[in-house]
């Protein structure tokens, strides 16, 4: 992170103009690439024309790729600031992200139970959204510095093992609380997002023909509100970090927490305000999630966590830009192979290696470039 | 410091034993001095304890029926981890079934108790379990496993034994094809479901093209194998046959379907992925039909799929409340008692107690009203027939299957998932085993 | 090793030296017994009986001693007393097995310092190698899963398990090597990461392999699986009727395959115990530990950083390739549920809680969690299950059992158990029950909660006791 004079209008734009990019760039690359092998393996296939499938089902692959980069990014970035300033790896972080989205869904649920909840669209369907983000945000972040405070501060000077192994632990502690919580209260597994407020409406934008019938690309209302509230989060954070005292501060510590304690920056605090923010965008991340997926279970935080942790580690962890890009890349990624894996290999792979796929992008961007696309600071420090 | 501690703790332990623990540590051990005055003679050295071992397996005691004597039914089903859910609602269906039926036997002068225990799902655990169990002589019978890769390498130890299993919920088809006296289903099996279903779509709903999804867990990719199967044997086109893992995110295997545009679209799994998926796929613009497994068979599916699932079809084997009354009761009798809606494999886990407890009356009758052997009551449990159960009727066969299973195919009547138990059985098929 | 003054001896430790030490551990061990012959099910006992074993290695006698004590305990006493409930047997094969694949993993992650979240896989090659070589899989390579039939044949001899257990050997090893390499240049977090990807990848694998070709039949599992011939005294009725006289209850041919099963486990416990002996007082040993506390001094001394690192994880991995192979025979059927993310972490907390880097430690740890996992826990729920169904209070209240939920039992919260234990080892004693000297020494560098004196007091490195 590099010491510069802060425009706030500038930090506003920049990141914006960088978000674009990001999804402009990996969009067409990965596109590119996705096409040129459906014209290679072309004639293998007698029984359809692979290309035009392609072409055809392309817009709506990005579309879905986009969003969730977007929520890639978001969780990412909680991985990323955590160890920007303390070179751990946060592993409970994906239950911090589970906790948010339980606490959005209850409360909404609560909502509805109090018929406050409006079934078509209105602006108090916006509202009470909001509402449920900011309080799982709350209760992801008051967690995440409870974490900080009871798992990891002890542990700071300890080997770098030993916190780490401590996370894991939380995050099986975490998991389990949750269970408990639900089938004590609820006596249920996971709890379901409301219906309300005409979220699920589609907008059309175009139609293609293929084989004889139209294809209609849309994209949904939640698809846009994740990409708005998404947008918002990573250019907010960006403020912070780039453009405030706060932010200030906390690059001072990312960069020598001993002398920032020299400078008069209490450590302690902005390493707990640093766990606030990355775990109430955690918590954030997590009621879209919900909202876009209608679901909340207690281990639904370990898989999205670990490849927001591939995006992080692919961006160049520590850098915030860097999460917002391997988050974009890493959506764009699945979602192309899980779209289009079963198609080109006739069924012989399908869907269910997405995941290994991100795995494999992890240990080849570990291997060939340690320090992520967009690193220029070293990330292997002892 | 902590090694004083340590020792300490054993000598504690040794202590506590000698004062309190030595003639009889388990309260369930089964009453001790009638079993030794029968056995003894016959015995070496530590008579007592090989008595009380010896007493179930080989001949039947004296007068076992000695009041309180414990007779335990075993549960092993995963309590922990994810699938916890469905384990649980075995446990808790085989415990209502306990507390509703057990009196029989208690009548008789015996104690009924369950003894729940966690398989965590994994196959370890299940088979350590497994030995637990057959070495308390108590235990006459079990319900269990959900998941089928638990249940074979665990009913080895049960054949070993000759303890009765009654199965809940294993429809893979390994589980009765070894031949086992002791195993048994209540459940049909994939090979059945997935060709009922598929038939079902041809014949009734008239689809020429299906899309195939499945959840990578034995269930659900065994019926969608057998459905794939049988729609490529009667020709009908399988446009696509995925699995996924994924819990909630299915955005990237609905595109494809939209670009096969199937006439149907069949997921092989529970509801809790279903309910999502189908929402998502109808979402997304797939106007494609949709079809599943008794997985599906949960009001939640309806809460979790609104108005998507509305209308779909499932196949099942269990009774729908409005053709089988006593389903209606279960389900009031399940929530009151647990305070937890129903979920599948709860009605699978009371019938599956209820034959067991069956079998053990029946054994014990026929042994003069004696604490009968594992042996007889595994005899009489596959001899079951006709158990009038909320899930059908239960004749087994002599491979452990139900000889006449019943498969219903049902249509999702509403969105509301308070109208669950209105849905309508659109056809019954009665088809005897394989 | 000189012998130890007595003042480095707690004052149980004391209780125990000399000859009346001996007399009292003998006597412990023999009560145990008896008491499991008269209650073979007794949880109680059977702690007693494994704390017996625990005594044994902690009494001060001469290494041959407590060699001879210990081997008559596991060899002869233990399965004598598995005839009564086979339960012990399978625990001790599990806490064998476990212990073993722990001892595996710490060589990676306590000697050579490079956290492997993803163990299991190597365990998973194992398994899957003699799963696959082991059953009929092979002929039903072109067939989806869950459809075909059993075949009363195999199409390899079973003794062929016995050369497989060196083939799983070095398919793991191959397999370490093969995660080793692109990873090498990783260090701390981000080799944890990519190993628990790795571990996911081969699970996944596992999961999916049965298309285009069946090589793993999906998450139908690999069944039947062989094992492997007995001499045939061993298997003859005449045996059986002979143990089943002793035992009091039939014992059938898969009752002698669990003794078998012990035994095997035991002896490769034993050889992995000693290779992880020697290793750690060889110079390849403190190649590990130099790269494991400074890299860059470590290659500037001259250690190979690149191939050290390399063994560690091939050695490492080799543990579990073998025990793989022999779980596989044991369970004659293996799917991929065994080999999830929880089984490593579950691995990697038998290391934590035993003692990183600590041979004895890592055996305790895993006898610990095992018991806990199989054991103690479900025994503890079904306790309060029978209370439950009983009518009777929970003492000093008026609270009758009954009304406990079920939400509380303690078998469901395992993994809440483990992450807490996690958690709490973590911040107060990271170096593990049994910590190693240099653990020990570099997790308390600061002077921080212990006085000096208290280190030195009571705490020999049981390490190195054997070697007297």
């Amino acid at each position: 992170m590099r010491v510069r004079r802060p425009n706030p209008l500038m930090e506003i734009l920049r990141p914006l103009g960088q978000l674009l990019l990001f999804i402009l760039g990996s969009s067409v690359v990965i596109s590119g690439i996705t096409i040129l092998i459906a014209v290679l393996i072309r004639g293998t296939r007698t029984d359809m024309d692979l290309l035009q499938i392609t072409l055809v089902l392309l817009p709506q692959v990005l579309i879905d790729g986009i969003v969730l980069g977007f929520m890639y990014a978001t969780i990412a970035l909680g991985y990323t600031m955590v160890y920007g300033v303390l070179e751990f790896i946060n592993f409970a972080h994906g239950e911090f992200f589970m906790f948010g989205a339980f606490a959005g869904v209850e409360l909404l649920i609560w909502m509805q139970g109090q018929g406050w909840l409006p079934a078509d669209q209105s602006v108090m369907a916006y509202v009470f959204l909001g509402l449920a983000i900011i309080v799982g945000m709350i209760v992801s972040g008051t967690i995440s510095v409870t974490t900080e405070r009871i798992a990891y501060r002890p542990l700071r000077g300890a080997p770098r093992l030993v916190p780490l192994i401590s996370a894991i632990g939380v995050s099986f502690l975490l998991q389990d609380v949750m269970r408990f919580y639900q089938s004590a209260v609820n006596g249920a597994f996971y709890r379901s997002f409301p219906t309300f407020g005409g979220f699920s409406e589609r907008i059309t934008l175009f139609t293609l023909p293929l084989d004889g019938r139209d294809i209609t690309i849309a994209i949904q209302l939640t698809s846009i509100v994740i990409i708005v509230a998404g947008i918002v989060m990573l250019v907010g954070l960006n403020y912070l970090v780039n453009a405030t005292r706060l932010g200030k501060a906390i690059r001072s510590v990312a960069q020598d927490r001993n002398t920032s304690y020299l400078m008069g920056v209490d450590v302690n605090r902005i390493i707990a305000l640093t766990f606030l923010i990355g775990g109430a965008l955690g918590g954030a991340a997590g009621v879209l999630w919900a909202f876009r997926f209608t679901r909340a279970d207690p281990y639904m935080g370990f898989l999205p966590g670990l490849k927001a942790f591939t995006a992080a580690v692919l961006g160049g962890i520590g850098s915030i830009v860097g999460a917002m890009l391997g988050g974009m890349v890493l959506g764009l990624l699945e979602s192309f192979a899980a779209s289009y894996l079963s198609i080109f290999t006739q069924g012989a792979f399908g869907a269910e290696y997405k995941d290994i796929f991100a795995f494999a992008i992890l240990i080849l961007i570990l291997i060939f470039r340690p320090s992520g696309l967009l690193g220029g600071k070293t990330t292997q420090k002892a | 410091m902590r090694m004083r501690t340590l020792l300490l703790t054993v000598f504690v332990i040794t202590a506590l034993l000698v004062t309190a623990c030595a003639p009889a540590p388990e309260p369930s051990a089964p009453a001790p001095a009638a079993t030794e005055a029968e056995a003894a003679p016959a015995e070496a050295a530590p008579t007592e304890a090989a008595a009380e071992e010896a007493a179930p397996a080989e001949a039947a005691p004296a007068d076992a029926a000695a009041a309180g004597t414990v007779i335990k039914i075993a549960s092993q089903t995963p309590l922990s981890g994810p699938q916890s859910v469905l384990g649980t609602a075995i446990k808790n269906g085989a415990q209502l079934a306990l507390e509703q039926n057990g009196s029989a036997l208690q009548e008789m002068g015996f104690t009924v108790e369950l003894a729940p225990y966690d398989d965590q799902a994994t196959p370890d655990t299940g088979v350590a379990n497994a030995k637990q169990i057959v070495a308390d002589p108590a235990v006459l019978c079990l319900v269990g496993h959900l998941n089928s890769g638990v249940m074979i390498p665990s009913m080895e130890v049960y054949h070993n034994a000759q303890l009765a299993a009654v199965s809940p919920a294993n429809t893979n088809p390994t589980i009765t094809e070894r031949g086992y006296a002791e195993v048994n289903r209540i459940v049909g099996r994939d090979d059945v479901q997935g060709v009922v279903g598929e038939t079902f779509a041809r014949e009734e709903m008239g689809v020429t093209s299906v899309y195939i999804i499945h959840d990578k867990t034995s269930y659900g990719q065994g019926v969608a194998e057998f459905f794939r199967q049988s729609a490529e044997a009667n020709g009908m086109t399988v446009l696509g046959f995925e699995g996924t893992e994924e819990q909630a995110n299915f955005d990237s295997i609905i595109t494809p379907i939209i670009a096969a545009n199937p006439d149907l679209v069949y997921f092989g799994g529970i509801y809790s992925q279903g309910g999502i998926l189908f929402k998502q796929a109808r979402e997304k613009g797939v106007t494609a039909q949709f079809m599943g497994p008794d997985g599906m068979d949960s009001s939640e599916l309806a809460s979790l799929g609104g108005d998507a699932v509305a209308g779909m079809y499932y196949s099942s084997v269990a009774g729908p409340a409005n053709v089988y009354p006593a389903t209606e009761q279960f389900i009031a009798d399940y929530e009151a008692r647990f305070g937890e809606q129903t979920q599948p494999f709860a009605a699978q886990g009371y019938d599956s107690m209820g034959i067991c407890l069956q079998g053990i009356a029946a054994a014990m009758e026929a042994n003069g009203g004696q604490l009968p052997t594992r042996e007889q009551v595994a005899a009489a449990v596959r001899a079951t027939a006709d158990y009038p159960g909320i899930t059908g009727s239960v004749s087994f066969n002599d491979k452990g299957d139900k000889t006449v299973a019943t498969y219903f195919v049902l249509q999702v009547a509403s969105a509301d998932p308070a109208q669950w138990n209105t849905n309508q059985v659109i056809k019954s098929l009665d088809i005897a085993a394989p | 090793m000189s012998a130890q003054s007595s003042a480095q001896l707690s004052p149980i430790q004391r209780m125990l030296k000399g000859p009346l030490g001996l007399i009292l551990v003998f006597a412990i061990s023999v009560g145990a017994s008896y008491l499991f012959v008269l209650s073979p099910r007794s949880l109680i006992v059977r702690l007693l009986l494994l704390g017996s074993l625990l005594l044994i290695y902690y009494m001060p006698q001469k290494g041959w001693i407590k060699l001879l004590f210990g081997g008559v305990m596991l060899l002869i006493v233990l399965p004598y007393l598995g005839l009564f409930n086979p339960f012990l047997m399978e625990l001790g094969f599990q806490i064998a097995a476990f212990a073993t694949l722990a001892l595996g993993l710490n060589i990676v992650v306590g000697f050579a310092g490079l956290l492997d979240l993803g163990y299991v896989a190597f365990f998973a090659v194992g398994a899957y190698l003699w799963a696959f070589f082991g059953s009929q899989q092979i002929w039903h390579m072109d067939e989806p899963p869950g459809t075909f039939t059993i075949y009363p044949t195999f199409p390899f001899p079973a003794w062929w398990f016995w050369p497989f257990l060196i083939v799983g050997i070095i398919a793991a090893a191959i397999t370490g090597i093969m995660l080793g390499f692109p990873v090498l240049r990783l260090r701390g977090d981000y080799l944890a990461i990519v190993t628990l990807g790795f571990g996911e990848v081969i699970r996944v694998l596992a999961n999916n392999l049965d298309k285009p070709i069946n090589l793993t039949n999906g998450p139908q599992g690999i069944t039947p699986i062989q094992r492997p011939p007995l001499p045939a005294y061993f298997t003859s009725q005449e045996f059986l009727n002979q143990l089943s006289d002793i035992a009091g209850r039939p014992i059938s041919l898969n009752d002698i395959y669990g003794f078998f099963f012990y035994f095997v486990a035991i002896v490769v416990l034993i050889i992995a115990i000693f290779l992880a002996r020697r290793l750690d007082n060889s110079k390849l040993g403190r190649s590990w530990t130099a790269i494991r506390e400074d890299d860059v001094a470590a290659v500037a001394m001259g250690v190979p950083l690149r191939r050290t690192k390399l063994t560690a994880f091939a050695i490492g991995a080799s543990f579990s390739g073998a025990m793989g192979v022999i779980y596989a025979a044991n369970r004659t059927f293996v799917s991929p549920e065994t080999f999830s993310l929880t089984a490593s972490i579950s691995i990697l907390v038998m290391v934590i809680l035993g003692g990183l880097g600590s041979i004895p430690g890592v055996v305790l740890g895993a006898a610990i969690v095992t018991l806990l996992n199989i054991d103690f826990l479900q025994t503890l729920s079904l306790q309060l299950s029978s209370l439950r169904q009983g009518s009777g209070f929970i003492p000093l209240t008026s609270i009758p059992w009954s009304s406990l939920p079920t939400q509380l039992d303690p078998a469901r919260y395992q993994r809440l158990f483990f992450g807490l234990l996690l958690v709490v080892m973590m911040i107060f004693r990271p170096e593990g029950i049994i910590p190693s000297q240099r653990q020990r020494l570099e997790l308390h560098e600061e002077p921080v909660d212990e006085p000096e004196g208290a280190v030195i007091e009571g705490e020999i490195e049981p390490d190195h006791k054997l070697e007297n």
